[in-house]
């Protein structure tokens, strides 16, 4: 008898999903997905969708879904848990969608210590409609509507999603995490895991940050991706977990192996 | 049942309460505060949430969440703030969620003020937000009128799986009247099972998916006339009125809704005491608005009288309703300046005597 040692979890639906190639929404989908099921809670767990590349994320997770509008999946995920404190919820957003028109609802949901658990993907750039700069967005690099490279005298500084919430007093898991090696995807695994679990156990509030690639927008060809979120993306966004609700110190990881 | 005299703001709370509302989202604006205040004390009590948001936005998408889930769910708010919820709004819409939203309106633009006013007719009835959609509104004259619609409206809400605003403006909220809630009350309309409600997916039925988007513009189009169906029904079978003294034939009608129309009441009344004959139609619906009733009492008067604290907002409808076939007049205070019975009495008596009708 042959024995199955990897198949497509079942909080995965079995459909092809519009990403391009070489983006590592896939992976991050399937990484949420193992967690959810290996959790045992795929049966009540609500999902919610953003605006933004995972705005038909409820097309491939199997399970019950909100769509959100732009940046208020926060909101929605505090409306949804107020209701139903039995449900697992959790919100799937984007660095444009999060971190630009969404950064009240994130900051007031984490603030106010929401069980519920966000999966933050940054790839430093919005993604569906074309690849214009994001909060996210590195000095210097090229986007639609920074062609010249991002000029942060006029636009500011990359905005760092985790360190920002880690200073909010309110108990939270906080991490960055990143996908672009299958060592790293792993120590993400874990990251979410923890996240979902705090939740499970009706902790805190937890979000998990997970650096991703867009090599169409970044203008890269695919297998270059990992190796140009490894290069400029990791200097600038180290990972690690920077808030536990114990309150440990900040315990990094090694960038990329 | 006993009759308790309860300040508006209190027995809107309380109604919701009554209606098994048990999660409140909203953030404080004036002229409304008493609603989240009352509600803040008394679901906890009850066993239910309050939450006050960080801002409009984010509580009119903690409604869509909640809402989701099937349980029933409120907010309130006022005329700048129910801008801000414009958005979230647009989306229970569109995903047909069920919620009912109390809109105590101030006078505006922009900041404007926070005296009583009836400036977000339009708003509220027409063009709340983006996208091709209706809102079941009711416009309440008294305390008792609010607490009651409150409760129906969470029943209509249901059964249509529709937003429904509670109008008022800032006398309902303020104003301290008897009220009496009926200990056995019925839901005014069939209310089947939310099995539409995104609860967890256990396989016993599809997978719950609470969205607006469609991508495939025949699915959206699809969409988009099933919600025109489901229009057309509210606008059969939901139109709300009252009317006094259109029995017979007289030679003004008004046409007042909300506070106004109690204003308005006062001056009849007077008329009456002198044996001139002026009738009113109330519309407590404003969507769907009393066209042909509107219609049928303005034929049996020789003009119309249309009195609102705007600059001219729900008479648009009356001219709907009424076309050429009666000169229609106009008279309105705004700003937050109230219309006074005395006002009317001269606006009618002038209208009477066929002399000019003088604006404020």
């Amino acid at each position: 008898m042959a024995e199955t040692v990897f198949s497509r979890p079942q909080g995965l639906i079995d459909v092809t999903t519009h990403y391009c190639p070489g983006c590592t929404h896939g992976v991050i989908h399937r990484l949420v997905a193992e967690v959810i099921d290996e959790l045992g809670v795929r049966e009540r767990t609500v999902g919610i969708a953003p605006v933004g590349c995972s705005v038909l994320a409820y097309n491939y997770f199997n399970m019950d879904f909100h769509e959100a509008s732009h940046g208020r999946a926060p909101a929605v995920a505090t409306g949804i848990k107020r209701a139903r404190p039995d449900l697992i919820v959790f919100t799937y957003q984007g660095d444009g969608d999060l971190a630009s028109i969404g950064m009240s609802e994130i900051v007031h949901c984490a603030n106010r210590g929401e069980k519920v658990t966000v999966v933050f993907v940054n790839n430093a750039i919005y993604g569906m409609t074309g690849g214009q700069m994001a909060p996210t967005t590195l000095p210097g690099q090229v986007a639609t509507t920074c062609q010249l490279g991002r000029d942060v005298e006029a636009t500011g500084h990359p905005i760092r999603v985790v360190e920002l919430l880690s200073t909010l007093r309110t108990p939270a898991f906080i991490a960055r995490a990143s996908v672009h090696d299958p060592l790293l995807s792993i120590n993400a695994k874990e990251m979410l895991r923890r996240a979902f679990r705090y939740q499970v156990e009706n902790t805190c509030f937890s979000l998990v940050e997970i650096l991703s690639t867009c090599p169409t927008n970044w203008g890269v060809p695919p297998a270059e991706a990992t190796e140009w979120l490894a290069r400029n993306m990791l200097p600038y966004y180290p990972l690690g977990v920077f808030k536990t609700p114990e309150g440990d110190d900040r315990a990094p990881r090694p960038n990329g192996s | 049942m006993t009759k308790k005299l309860m300040k508006g703001a209190e027995a809107i709370g309380e109604a919701a309460i009554q209606a098994g509302c048990r999660l409140f989202f909203g953030y404080p604006i004036t002229p409304q505060n008493e609603i989240p205040e009352y509600m803040s004390m008394r679901l906890p009590q009850v066993g239910g949430t309050f939450v006050q948001a960080e801002s409009e936005v984010a509580a009119s998408n903690m409604l869509y969440g909640a809402s989701g889930t099937g349980e029933r769910v409120m907010t309130s708010s006022s005329s700048p703030g129910i801008s801000l919820m414009a958005e979230g709004i647009s989306y229970l819409a569109g995903s047909e969620l069920p919620v009912v939203i109390v809109s105590i309106m101030r006078a505006g633009p922009g900041l404007g003020g926070i005296l009583p006013s009836q400036s977000d007719y339009l708003q509220t009835t027409k063009g709340m937000a983006h996208g091709d959609f209706r809102l079941l509104v009711l416009a309440p004259w008294s305390v008792q009128e609010a607490a009651d619609l409150v409760q129906d409206a969470f029943d209509l809400a249901d059964h249509y799986r529709n937003p429904v605003i509670v109008l008022g403006d800032g006398l309902i909220g303020q104003m301290m009247e008897p009220v009496e809630f009926a200990e056995d009350r019925q839901p005014i309309k069939e209310l089947e099972p939310k099995t539409w409600a995104a609860t967890g997916y256990t396989g016993e039925r599809p997978r719950a998916i609470i969205n607006s988007l469609y991508l495939d513009p025949e699915e959206l189009e699809r969409h988009n006339l099933r919600l025109k169906e489901k229009y057309d029904a509210i606008v059969r079978d939901e139109v709300r009125y009252s009317s006094y003294g259109t029995e017979e034939d007289y030679d003004v009608l008004i046409v007042a809704y909300g506070t106004v129309a109690r204003v308005c009441y006062t001056a009849i009344e007077e008329f009456a005491e002198q044996g001139i004959h002026v009738g009113m139609v109330r519309p407590i619906s404003l969507f769907p608005y009393p066209y042909d009733a509107v219609r049928e009492a303005a034929r049996r008067a020789k003009a119309v009288l249309v009195v609102e604290l705007s600059t001219g907002q729900m008479i648009e409808d009356v001219r709907l309703a009424v076309g050429a076939e009666r000169p229609i007049h106009f008279y309105s205070r705004v700003g937050g300046m109230l219309v006074s019975p005395e006002e009317v009495i001269e606006q009618t008596t002038a209208i009477l005597e066929d002399r000019e009708v003088i604006h404020g």
